[in-house]
């Protein structure tokens, strides 16, 4: 796989599943976690609007599904998956109420990570006048694919309103290394897993 | 390009079956023949074949050239060949004519045996199921116990999909392209508006048309424009005819005035040239009556719980005949039970025709997927 990010979040998300679950990988990309948990024993389905990305998660051998994720996951049954990962993709779609209830239609659990806007480096950017730019935020203002902008806080709140459970968070820094304390102020990227209330 | 990755002069080839082939109307062909080809080489542990199943017009000739007449190219050239996505260096590939066809297999132009006369109209209707049935007769003649694939576009599609439903042991992957689960009741209606033009048509002698020396020119001409009409997308007519007007044509008349017109009729004439209306008939009775959840209380996913092969589903952004939302259905059918998918939705001009095109996103993605196939 030629993916040039490294994916700290990907271990963290494996940590969470059992061999012999499944699991729907939401911009899955070329597949590079569903292949991980391939290994594992973990069958997966990912969804991938980029025919470049469905291409090339094609030749890598994924259960790749070309469908756009405003679009929902109509088709796809009640309690279809064990799991559904969301992976850094969240804060790029518009539709963000809907795609987070219809994870927890088809999946049992959803895994959603995102990164956090209230990062110390991020605050730090806006103090000085600048939109922040990191290595979880790796984008422009002006090329950004991201749409919505939003916290740890924040979307914990947004859990609550709609009856989401939390059931486990891990914030990781910059770096990928874990981070317990002030995760709103020391925390680059999110991961939680959700349950139905 | 195309000639130098060529599989080359092919040679059609032919098995006839002694025994009986029951077919799903309830009668039976006590003899039958299959014309094939083949491209490639058979390996040794007879697990590299693939068979490629045609639509509605097409036939055992899908790729190569014949060495007395190099430009009739096989209907599928551009997929399969050395080096192609199909790719005849690694895989045995066979094209065969189905049950019914008008190139060579057993069919309404063959004679039956009881009356020493063409089959006509009596030729019994075949289903895609009894096709099947038949290639997998073919499939013990060249001592194929299991296929690599079976590749098939629109009603090809279709024979793909049976397949791993009817005998899942026999195929390892299906390439299912441009197809449905069954047809709506839009598709039904254009292909019977295609048949009530040969059955009308005075020359159609009611299918016995052979023993009066006609053919029923007029009727398959107008089925297939119709027919036509349905394979191409709005936005590909609108580009390459729009409103154009021929050199020198009338107006206020009813003579060939628009080119779209023109484009239609030549296609009409050719075809109507060369294809028996009886199979054409039959062709799209296969297709209305192809519905394989049926059986299995018109749940597709039921269906599709005993298949083992893994697929690959591809859909076309423009093709109306068959859309990419019915090859979603299959999909969603597939997930539902667990079974390994890829689906690939391909943004093309060119709708329902475009399974038939020389597109490199589309050719890549069926060579991505093939190449993990083993042999």
């Amino acid at each position: 796989m030629s993916h040039p990010l490294k994916r700290p979040d990907f271990d963290l998300i494996a940590g969470w599943m059992k061999p012999g679950e499944t699991v729907l990988d939401l911009g899955c990309g070329e597949g590079e976690l569903l292949a991980m948990l391939a290994e594992r024993g973990i069958r997966g389905w990912g969804i991938e609007r980029d025919p470049g990305l469905v291409l090339a998660a094609v030749e890598n051998g994924i259960n790749v599904i070309q469908s756009d994720l405003e679009a929902g996951l109509a088709g796809f049954e009640d309690d279809a998956f064990d799991h559904v990962v969301l992976s850094r993709t969240l804060q790029t779609m518009r539709h963000t109420q809907q795609i987070l209830a219809e994870m927890l239609r088809v999946g049992r659990e959803a895994v959603v990570s995102f990164p956090n806007f209230a990062y110390w480096k991020n605050r730090l950017a806006v103090l000085e006048g600048r939109m922040p730019v990191s290595e979880d935020l790796p984008y422009q203002w002006y090329d950004t694919p991201n749409l919505r902008f939003f916290t740890l806080l924040d979307f914990e709140s947004l859990c609550a309103e709609m009856g989401l459970v939390i059931r486990e968070r891990q914030v990781l820094d910059e770096k990928g290394a874990s981070v317990a304390e002030e995760p709103n102020f020391l925390g680059s990227l999110a991961v939680y897993r959700l349950g139905r209330g | 390009m195309t000639t130098s990755r060529s599989v080359g002069p092919v040679v059609p080839q032919r098995v006839a079956f002694d025994s009986p082939i029951a077919l799903a109307c309830g009668m039976s062909l006590p003899q039958w023949e299959l014309v094939y080809e083949t491209y490639g080489t058979l390996n040794a542990a007879r697990s590299n074949a693939i068979l490629i199943c045609h639509a509605l017009s097409g036939h055992h000739h899908v790729a190569g050239y014949y060495a007395d007449n190099p430009k009739n190219l096989g209907w599928w050239d551009n997929m399969i060949g050395p080096g192609k996505p199909i790719d005849t260096n690694r895989f045995f590939v066979v094209g065969v004519n189905n049950l019914g066809g008008c190139h060579g297999s057993t069919g309404p132009a063959s004679i039956n045996p009881a009356t020493g006369e063409p089959w006509g109209a009596d030729f019994p209707i075949v289903t895609v199921p009894d096709w099947v049935r038949a290639q997998a007769k073919l499939a013990d003649h060249l001592g194929i116990e299991q296929w690599a694939a079976v590749v098939g576009g629109s009603l090809g599609g279709m024979q793909a999909l049976q397949w791993t439903i009817d005998l899942p042991g026999r195929v390892r992957h299906a390439l299912v392209i441009a197809a449905a689960p069954k047809l709506t009741a839009e598709n039904i209606a254009f292909n019977d508006v295609a048949r009530q033009a040969i059955l009308t048509d005075p020359d159609f002698h009611g299918g016995h048309f052979y023993r009066h020396g006609t053919r029923p020119t007029r009727g398959l001409r107008l089925a297939r424009m119709l027919g036509h009409i349905t394979y191409l997308s709005d936005d590909q007519m609108a580009e390459k005819f729009g409103r154009k007007k021929r050199l020198g044509a009338g107006s206020y008349g009813f003579g060939v005035e628009f080119e779209i017109e023109s484009y239609l009729r030549y296609q009409g004439d050719k075809f109507a040239g060369f294809f028996d209306a009886n199979t054409y008939l039959l062709m799209t009775k296969a297709l209305d009556y192809f519905d394989p959840a049926a059986p299995y209380g018109d749940d597709l996913a039921a269906a599709l719980s005993r298949a083992q092969a893994k697929f690959l589903v591809i859909s076309f952004s423009t093709d109306w005949r068959f859309s990419p939302a019915r090859s979603r259905e299959i999909v969603n059918a597939l997930v539902k039970e667990r079974k390994d998918v890829a689906y690939v939705e391909i943004t093309s001009r060119h709708g329902h025709d475009s399974f038939l095109m020389d597109d490199p996103y589309y050719h890549a993605v069926v060579a991505g997927y093939l190449n993990r196939v083993a042999t």
